[in-house]
């Protein structure tokens, strides 16, 4: 994974510097709560329901053991000994002390770690697919131009007051897994006949109060030019995206508002100056960021060992299930990328404690070359574990109870912290996680549903992405009471598409109940082997409406 | 009735007096320019700073030159008019109204604009160093901010990474030069 040289390193040294500044100003008054805000929320400090929120980067999901154990020390002495890992892949701290910011920000420094630009109105973390690197549908490794983006868009001088928040996902594979199409600039890498390395630039999706997916801004830019590209579509958003009302400031508005075509002039107007600028890429360039993401040193593994894991599979049902749902395939023979399952019912979906965190480091370190991923379903991810070495790992993830068979169906919800801990929150969110999770927790059951999203926010700025589950909740407020409201056929995988409301909002211990119902409207009519999504395409969503409000 | 009439009085007031808070490449510094924010007719002192439509009617006035808000668009025939200013400011009407940082880039970068730019308004110590970084020489803080805070955090990064008015090269390029 990426490491730092000496420049890397003074600026998140010196950014601590800045911000430990900047706290003392404010502690003493010189700043006032108005102008801290945004400086703080650009070190990923918000303050929230119970207390202070720090949001802590993890570009594009990648983690190491040494990072992540010291994330475990930092959750131990500043917080009460968990973290929670978010859908952005970013890792969230619920109870530090605002005037210890900056010393966490100081010990994050020491393991190349940080929380720039993890909030506030500018560019956030990038994102991308969780198997990056290793996905055999894949044409592109992701992550040298993720971080490639990483370093344009930090400390950015002109882009650091946008009119509202800025998020760019990447992904370089034929499937996507990282939901380009509702970021504000999704990418997506791909090659031209000749072999040439191309990127599709989407603008304008995103989740939120008006969920829309983005447009094509352009399909076919040489690679060369991605960052002055990415600098005029931003470039442009700044000087006309809207700053008069807070709801209508992302891009997605300014592109519906001006259409995609005057969107797109105006980029490429602006793209006419920068374009082959002190940015444009170079082969020497994109081949020094590839040489931090080399093959870790894999072993031979042999036809024999492929074979008895076969075998196991094949006689150990339990086993058999971890490895259908939790275990991905490799584009090396022999290997597997093996999925952590953070849902599970003691805790809420992401949550890890610290003695969990030292656990999975000594894990990745035993099985995974000491590398972790963090995924945007709030799981973690070892992207390289030899396959005859699977039934080991499956045996310390059961005894550390993350080894629930579960990963891609119902029981994998998505779930933002909401009501208990976000100071936004309409509703609880967690709570119902807990309860559709306990109502259906029959694996047979599970898997006859199949893959299905379900993805639950406590409120309109849909950081739990219902708009993109399968199946979405969102907590509504009427008058001081929590309801939920439920979509369905929300997708984000290839594809893509905005859930749409089933009607008016249910009570929270009716929600396990609708679900239900739901359910078994897919089950009566789907087709075979068909996936939810496509019984909800095929049959829309009628059906569900008259069984539910039946 | 007396309100209006205080705000009137306010309104004649040169908001900048010389001397307040002005920092020029990096140097606290005094200078004449007045800022006036009246958009119905031209102060009385000289040098003044003049809303640009104001401007763009005496511009061929000496000791005159225009303030842009943050909204401007730069087109050509604008353009044309404001490189031939002494100096351009522009207007950040709230910290949080990024606008500004491209104006600045645009005037330097694109037009080549070699006057002075100055940031006017809500101008804060926090912003300094991206203002810098987009082209501001000049740097007029808001009047309650601490100067000596100001000075002490114009450059809190010795480093980088994109390339900005101050430094042309990416740090992509700089790091492939120092190895190569
Ligand atoms: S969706 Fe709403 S409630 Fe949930 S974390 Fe985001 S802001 Fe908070």
């Amino acid at each position: 994974m990426y490491r730092y040289d000496t420049y890397d390193q003074t600026l998140v040294d010196e950014r601590v510097a800045q911000f430990r500044d900047q706290m003392e100003r404010y502690l003493a008054g010189r700043l006032s709560d108005a102008e801290f805000l945004p400086l703080r929320l650009q070190n990923g400090l918000y303050i929230q329901r119970h207390a202070p929120m720090l949001r802590i980067a993890i570009p594009y999901g990648m983690l190491s053991s040494r990072q992540l154990r010291a994330l475990a020390g930092i959750t131990r002495r500043y917080d009460r000994g968990y973290g929670h890992f978010t859908t952005r892949q970013n890792l969230q701290l619920n109870w530090p002390r605002l005037e210890d910011v900056p010393d966490i920000l100081a010990e994050l420094a020491q393991v190349q770690m940080h929380a720039i630009q993890t909030s506030g109105n500018c560019i956030r973390n990038t994102t991308t697919d969780q198997f990056a690197g290793i996905a055999g549908d894949e044409v592109e490794d992701p992550r040298p131009w993720c971080e490639l983006i990483r370093q344009w868009s930090t400390l950015h001088p002109e882009f650091a007051y946008l009119p509202r928040k800025f998020k760019i996902a990447v992904t370089g594979a034929d499937h996507d897994r990282a939901a380009i199409q509702v970021h504000d600039i999704g990418v997506r890498l791909w090659h031209d006949d000749a072999g040439g390395l191309r990127a599709q630039v989407l603008a304008g999706g995103g989740m939120g109060r008006t969920p829309m997916l983005g447009d094509v801004v352009c399909e076919d830019l040489p690679w060369q030019h991605l960052l002055t590209y990415l600098e005029a579509c931003v470039r442009v958003y700044n000087q006309f995206g809207r700053r008069d009302n807070k709801f209508k400031a992302r891009i997605k508005i300014l592109v519906k508002a001006l259409g995609i075509e005057e969107y797109r002039r105006r980029v490429e107007e602006e793209w006419a100056h920068l374009k082959d600028g002190p940015q444009t890429l170079t082969e020497a360039a994109v081949e020094s960021a590839r040489s931090h993401f080399p093959e870790p040193p894999r072993r031979d593994v042999s036809e024999a060992a492929i074979a008895t894991y076969q075998q196991l599979r094949h006689d150990d049902r339990a086993f058999a299930r971890f490895v259908t749902n939790n275990v991905t395939d490799h584009i090396v023979p022999g290997y597997k990328a093996v999925t952590l399952s953070l849902k599970r019912r003691e805790h809420a979906p992401g949550d890890v404690t610290a003695d969990q965190m030292e656990a999975v480091a000594d894990l990745a370190d035993v099985f995974g070359f000491g590398e972790l991923r963090v995924t945007h379903q709030q799981n973690l991810v070892l992207s390289d574990v030899p396959v005859d070495e699977i039934e080991a790992l499956w045996h310390k993830l059961q005894e550390l109870g993350m080894a629930n068979p579960t990963v891609g169906t119902l029981n994998d919800i998505i779930c933002c912290p909401g009501g208990d801990y976000c100071a936004l929150a309409n509703a609880v969110s967690i709570p119902i996680a807990q309860a559709i999770q306990e109502r259906f927790d029959d694996l047979d059951y599970l898997y006859d549903l199949g893959p299905l999203d379900l993805n639950i926010s406590g409120c309109m700025n849909a950081c739990g992405h219902h708009h993109v589950g399968n199946i979405g909740i969102l907590g509504v407020d009427k008058k001081g009471e929590e309801y939920y409201q439920i979509s369905l056929g929300g997708n984000s995988h290839d594809n893509a598409s905005l859930g749409k409301i089933l009607g008016p909002s249910f009570y929270r211990e009716d929600v396990p109940g609708v679900i239900d119902k739901v359910l078994k409207v897919y089950v009566e009519q789907r087709h075979e082997d068909e996936h939810f999504i496509d019984t909800y395409r095929r049959i829309g969503i009628k059906p569900f409406k008259e069984h539910v409000y039946a | 009735m007396l309100s209006s009439a205080l705000d009137r009085f306010h309104d004649a007031l040169p908001e900048t007096l010389p001397g307040s808070l002005l920092i020029k490449q990096g140097q606290p510094s005094q200078d004449a320019w007045h800022l006036s924010r009246d958009e119905e007719g031209l102060p009385a002192y000289r040098p003044a700073i003049v809303p640009l439509t104001l401007w763009q009617r005496h511009g061929d006035q000496e000791g005159l030159a225009p303030w842009l808000s943050s909204d401007t668009v730069l087109e050509p025939t604008l353009v044309d008019q404001l490189l031939r200013a002494p100096l351009i400011a522009i207007d950040f009407p709230a910290f949080t109204d990024g606008r500004g940082y491209t104006l600045a880039r645009l005037l330097r970068e694109r037009h080549g604009y070699e006057g002075e730019v100055r940031a006017i308004g809500d101008v804060l110590i926090d912003q300094l160093y991206y203002m810098t970084r987009c082209g501001f020489d000049a740097l007029a803080l808001r009047d309650d901010q601490p100067l000596e805070d100001a000075l002490r955090w114009l450059k809190p990064f010795s480093v980088s990474y994109q390339p900005g008015v101050d430094v042309r090269e990416a740090l992509f390029e700089r790091r492939l030069r120092e190895t190569s």
